[in-house]
């Protein structure tokens, strides 16, 4: 049964990367990664990292990809002008994807990740708590680096925030407090004038 | 649960194991979506009536249930249903087949999918995992994907805009919603819904709502916001955009949202009662001790006190009771506009929830009685 599980959610993930990268419409492809991502929690799901799978599907899923989808549907992207330059730089191309995939086997082959490497884990009691024994390590033994990784991202926000801020003398913001303390007095004007007569 | 034990040996006693998880799994399933169906078609049927009532007009009074004469409007839900399911289907020029026919069901399916770990009794659930509040916070964040897509497959330039107004909002709330589950998650301790409520066993003072008020009207006012209910449904605005995203569908694709829509309230309605109503737990636990009772007596009194005490109707009696409050909110307030919803959700609620974040903190760490004082 897991080994179905484990198969489906493997075909699944290595389907949708495919169709990512071969779509021609942008917004599919932004669904099919959203696929994927959800395949690879399920996977994460089987290694019993709950908490991993699910902050994956509720950062990933929940948020990153729905602020791609909103600027990709926006997004008028010519499919033809795209490709122009594909034949010209096909042989670059195919050469760095060779050395890619070359040196990720080197990497994460089996010789540096089999079982003669590690002991495939064993299987936890039912009442093992993943999220529990995550927050105690980062907070305890990868504190630092945790406060770090935080106070970087702290960072792009404000760069990200003072980049999209415009000039506010050119920006007429409203002003609720304004808006509310409004009479009628301040914005209606009775005037009162004779009756015009025929000539 | 008893009654699946009771099932597996008298009826199914003739499966093998591995059969008897897929099929008690199926049962869980049915048991939970039929009542919640049968709840939503009575949600529109009271939501009409109820507003019916407060702007002095009758509501639907005209279909009967199976004739029975007193029960006149009670048939209106069941007919509603069968007008959607036999009409035709419009599929628009130019939209895209697969993601238009998809859309619906993704946005039922994410609020179907978040009902798996609500405790609804102290034991009935249908899994009990520890990173139950996560899962929620997960699936429901989902739903937007509904939106989102329907207004692109539809081709349409009012499905689009509407779809953009309603994503940017249900994004905006999320945030402040998140948030104030995280001030839940501080005070009980866990992740585990179950563990939640238990955390909150005691009184009525001891529910949530008291220590976290302010996360409590932030959670309600954010979740009829990201259910896009009056007075927050722009993305539905009649007067400027039509019907928002879903202008372009009819029949059972339109039934779909409309269910969506309502399953959600339900929900939201449901979470708010587990995170700060106490769950299943009775109002009156606490009460006797007031007059020199106790509350073990009280609950074991002959006939009334299985009803007195803990358990599912409890559950459904607050859930009924805010969702009579999205009812009234929407019969009673005027529409926001677009800018005053986005400024209330990113610079008043989001800013509230991060303050009070922090005070819930402190009252963890200083284990201030009677709510975080640990034995």
């Amino acid at each position: 049964m897991e080994q179905f599980i484990f198969w489906a959610f493997a075909a699944m993930l290595v389907f949708s990367a495919c169709m990512v990268i071969t779509v021609r419409n942008p917004v599919h492809a932004v669904l099919f990664l959203v696929v994927a991502f959800v395949a690879s929690s399920g996977l994460w799901l089987l290694l019993e990292a709950e908490f991993l799978a699910i902050a994956l599907v509720l950062v990933y899923v929940g948020a990153v990809m729905v602020l791609f989808l909103f600027v990709v549907m926006m997004l008028d992207i010519n499919i033809a002008r795209l490709r122009e330059g594909f034949i010209r730089y096909l042989p670059v191309g195919a050469a760095f994807a060779v050395a890619t995939v070359v040196a990720m086997g080197l990497v994460v082959g089996s010789k540096n990740f089999g079982l003669e490497r590690y002991a495939a884990p064993a299987r936890k009691a039912a009442g093992y708590d993943n999220t529990a024994e995550l927050g105690t390590l980062l907070y305890t033994r990868f504190l630092y680096p945790f406060e770090i990784a935080g106070l970087v991202l702290l960072v792009a926000i404000i760069a990200a925030i003072a980049l999209a801020m415009r000039d506010t003398r050119q920006v007429k913001n409203p002003k609720p407090e304004r808006q509310v303390e409004v009479r009628r007095e301040e914005r209606v004007r009775i005037v009162k004038m004779p009756a015009e007569r025929r000539t | 649960m008893s009654v699946l034990g009771w099932l597996q040996q008298h009826v199914f006693f003739w499966m093998s194991p591995p059969w008897w998880t897929f099929t008690s799994i199926l049962l869980q399933i049915v048991a939970l979506v039929v009542p919640l169906m049968l709840g939503v078609a009575y949600l529109t049927f009271a939501e009409r009536k109820i507003i019916g009532w407060m702007q002095v007009r009758r509501g639907p009074n005209r279909v009967t249930f199976f004739g029975i004469p007193w029960l006149r409007g009670w048939g209106q839900p069941i007919a509603d249903a069968f007008k959607l399911m036999f009409k035709e289907i419009v599929v628009p020029a130019g939209a895209n087949r697969f993601l238009f026919l998809l859309a619906p069901i993704l946005s039922l399916g994410s609020a179907l999918a978040a009902w798996a770990v609500i405790p609804l009794d102290a034991t009935m659930v249908v899994t009990d995992i520890n990173a139950g509040l996560l899962y929620i916070l997960a699936m429901t964040s989902a739903g937007v994907y509904g939106v989102i897509i329907a207004g692109w497959a539809s081709n349409s330039k009012y499905a689009f805009l509407g779809a953009l107004r309603s994503a940017a909002q249900i994004v905006a709330y999320e945030i402040a919603m998140g948030f104030a589950l995280v001030s839940v998650l501080i005070a009980a301790g866990s992740l585990n819904l179950r563990t939640i409520v238990l955390h909150q066993d005691g009184s009525m003072a001891h529910w949530f709502w008291l220590p976290l008020l302010p996360m409590f009207v932030v959670y309600f006012v954010s979740g009829v916001a990201e259910t896009n209910r009056a007075p927050f449904d722009v993305a539905e605005g009649e007067s400027e955009i039509v019907a928002g995203f879903h202008v372009e569908y009819s029949g059972m694709g339109f039934a779909v949202f409309f269910l969506a829509e309502y399953a959600n309230m339900i929900l939201i309605a449901t979470l708010a009662t587990v995170m700060f109503l106490g769950g299943w737990l009775s109002p009156l636990q606490g009460l006797a001790e007031l007059g020199g009772g106790s509350t073990e007596a009280l609950f074991a009194t002959a006939y009334v006190g299985a009803f007195l005490g803990h358990g599912l109707h409890w559950l459904v009696f607050k859930m009924v009771f805010l969702l009579l409050l999205f009812l009234w909110f929407r019969a009673t307030f005027p529409r926001y506009r677009y800018d005053q919803i986005m400024r209330l959700g990113w610079k008043v609620f989001i800013p509230i929830t991060i303050v009070w974040l922090i005070v819930v903190a402190v009252l963890v760490m200083v284990g201030v009685p009677p709510w975080f004082h640990r034995a």
